[in-house]
């Protein structure tokens, strides 16, 4: 690591140059379409943030993104990949779903602690075999992780067409959830404080998720266990030297982010479907990805990330409704376009950014 | 399960396998030479688009004048297929060289690179495929010569007679089409060059040392460049069998359903080697044909139920990577980006 570049220009230059130029190609992209880039940004402004029904939609799916961001950035304070979000959630849809199925005749203040158990308990499982098999067999869990996807969707394919499908229907779900598993939605707590806000599926999980945020920045920055998984992804020879256990802190970090991963259950399970089918994740756990590297790891980074994202995909679907000629495929372009350009082309804004510094640098010296 | 249901069982393994075969050749030859590709879905679906868009058009009819807004077709013949096939390779030429230009000349992250390849590709398609057909993302039909169809061998029919070799070479080798041929010479073809010329020597080395490739005046970069676009080149053919040669005959969304990755773990089941690439993707390719022709297996004492037959290829992969049956070590070098000393 050269120290060329101060540390603002790392943390916020780079990421926020990197995320402009990913928006500028999006934009030739919708002018190639032949619309108006302006306008079409114009109507995904106004439909994820212009009414109290947007930004509830904006808030739903950001809870899920901080939920997956956080995820994939614990782990890369690991230097490890995780991937295998996408699985790690779907599956922690049947921890949530179990514990609903048991106990939605009580309230909701008993099966939503339990249900975060289930969730969080079935993502750390599902993430604990490839993180296993990657600290003790030396599988390559990038990889591993992308099979496990695929192993998951499978499964979940499987127990809902032949376990949880209610007899007599043709849909492979699960019952819908009993009122004790309904957890209070973002405007029934608005109403609680006598606020009034429109109907949207955006609920308690947000502040769970928020929580989650603080828990994560106290362990990676304020305690002995993120400091061994920060210096173990600095250098894991050296991290060994250090007295450091390659595989405890392998599977300890995975199954956080397996856990972190599968949080997102509660939102979108519990929170909205209130059944479990199979589409609950619907890519987010691959919007983690993105979210974490623009947030460049931090829980502060990772939530901004998350609320744009959330803001991409509301407005994304209202400008598909209003112009069809741009379909919701746009916020999947401008996903790879930001894990793109923030990920893996990152070093073409940083190599001319590092020679302007040590120019300016020579010139005060 | 009489013969004839056994080699129909092996004619959709043929067609199956293809595909996989292309592109699990294609990741050979990059991941040879150091570079990560968990891109081929994402090439192979850009390839798919982009020949079935080419075709389409190629073959649409000519119009001498066309009307303001109306577009004319070349009103090619067979030409149009070949010509879609070109375009499919310019696709995931195009799609490597970004994942070259990202993990080569700027050393980034060779991963992440291939997730967004990935998804630029899940993105754009359905983007351009709506803005030039407005079919929600799918291209128009292919019909006739703008398609693939099977070939007949020579003596196919003539010879059906002799008993088990006949209707074998008749009904599994003989009627498929010309790409499955060419992903079949693919085989010892990226054998030959990996194992017998010079640039295989490289490509192989440039792989394990890179370091050693430089101090022999050998451009790394050069090289490895080299390899990820053949690696489009292949992936841009498996991409056109798709969307031109089997039975869909049109590009539709995500039609891909994950082949990139089956062949990532056929590349790994055959540890980086062509010709158990090619027994890797014919069992992948026989497990898809099983899970399509019978829905849930029944083996007496239990049923296999059919999810666990498309989770299969997973799974076994999972196992080879644990290293349970035999190691799968991948090229030393790889993901790595390599910096030239100064």
């Amino acid at each position: 690591m050269s120290k060329t570049l101060p540390r603002w220009a790392d943390l916020i230059l780079i990421p926020a140059i990197n995320v402009l130029l990913a928006f500028f190609v999006a934009g030739l992209v919708v002018m190639f379409i032949g619309e108006d880039p302006v306008h079409a940004m114009g109507i995904m402004i106004r439909g994820a943030l212009g009414s109290d029904y947007g930004i509830g939609y904006t808030l739903f799916y950001a809870t899920s993104f901080i939920c997956t961001g956080l995820a994939v950035a614990v782990a890369f304070h690991a230097s490890i990949f995780n991937i295998g979000g996408e699985g790690q959630a779907g599956v922690a849809g049947i921890g949530v779903a179990l514990v609903c199925l048991t106990l939605d005749q009580t309230h909701w203040l008993l099966t939503l602690p339990l249900a975060i158990l289930g969730a969080m308990a079935f993502g750390a499982a599902w993430a604990a075999v490839p993180a296993y098999l990657q600290a003790r067999r030396g599988s390559h869990i990038v990889i591993t992780t992308i099979m496990f996807n695929y192993i998951a969707s499978a499964l979940l394919v499987y127990l809902l067409t032949n376990i949880f499908k209610m007899p007599g229907s043709m849909a492979p779900e699960s019952r819908r959830f009993e009122d004790g598993a309904n957890i209070p939605r973002l405007d029934q707590m608005a109403d609680w404080i006598g606020l009034d806000m429109a109907r949207s599926p955006a609920n308690i999980s947000l502040f769970v998720a928020l929580i989650a945020c603080v828990l994560v920045w106290l362990l990676i920055w304020r305690s002995r266990l993120g400091y061994e998984i920060r210096a173990f992804g600095f250098s894991d020879k050296a991290a060994v030297y250090a007295g450091i256990s390659p595989f405890r802190i392998t599977m300890i970090t995975m199954l956080i982010s397996g856990a972190l991963a599968g949080l997102m259950a509660i939102n979108t399970v519990m929170g909205d479907l209130q059944r479990l089918n199979l589409d609950s994740v619907l890519g987010a756990g691959f919007v983690g990805i993105a979210v974490a590297l623009m947030g460049r790891s931090h829980p502060v980074g990772v939530v901004l990330a998350a609320l744009l994202f959330g803001v991409l995909y509301q407005g994304g679907a209202e400008l598909a409704f209003e112009i069809p000629a741009i379909p919701s495929q746009m916020i999947l372009t401008i996903q790879a376009l930001v894990i793109l350009f923030t990920g893996s082309l990152e070093n073409m804004v940083r190599f001319p950014m590092e020679r302007l510094f040590l120019f300016i640098n020579r010139g005060r010296a | 399960m009489d013969l004839a249901e056994l080699f129909q069982l092996f004619d959709s393994t043929m067609r199956n396998a293809a595909p996989l075969l292309l592109a699990c050749l294609a990741g050979l030859f990059s991941e040879r030479s150091g570079i990560f590709d968990i891109g081929l879905e994402g090439k192979m679906l850009a390839a798919a688009f982009a020949s079935a868009a080419v075709a389409a058009w190629a073959a649409a009819p000519y119009v001498a004048d066309p009307f303001p807004g109306q577009i004319s077709g070349l009103g090619l013949g067979w030409a149009a297929a070949w010509l879609g096939v070109t375009a499919g390779m310019l696709a995931a030429i195009a799609m490597s060289a970004l994942h070259g230009f990202a993990s080569i000349t700027l050393r980034g992250n060779q991963l992440i690179s291939g997730v967004a390849i990935n998804f630029l590709a899940a993105g754009v398609t359905v983007l351009v495929g709506e803005a030039l057909f407005s079919m929600g993302g799918q291209t128009p039909q292919l019909t006739g010569a703008a398609r693939f169809t099977a070939i007949e061998l020579p003596l196919a029919e003539t010879r059906r007679g002799i008993p088990v070799i006949g209707p074998f070479y008749a009904d599994v080798i003989s009627g498929q089409v010309i790409l499955v041929y060419i992903a079949l010479l693919a085989v010892p073809l990226t054998a030959w060059i990996l194992f017998s010329t010079r640039f295989g020597l490289r490509l192989r080395a440039v792989g394990e040392n890179p370091g050693a490739v430089d101090t022999a005046g050998i451009s790394v970069t050069r090289q490895r460049y080299s390899a990820v676009l053949i690696c489009g080149v292949l992936c841009g053919i498996a991409g056109a069998y798709l969307s031109m040669g089997t039975s869909a005959a049109g590009f539709v969304k995500d039609m891909t359903a994950g082949r990139g990755f089956i062949a990532l773990a056929a590349l790994i089941f055959a540890k980086w080697r062509p010709w158990p690439a090619l027994w890797a993707c014919l069992l992948f390719g026989l497990l898809e044909a099983i899970g399509s022709k019978y829905q849930n297996v029944d083996v007496g004492a239990f049923v296999i139920p059919v999810q666990f037959m498309q989770a299969l290829p997973y799974i076994l992969t999972v196992v080879i990577l644990a290293g349970f049956i035999g190691k799968a070590i991948p090229p030393k070098a790889g993901g790595q980006p390599y910096v030239k000393e100064r």
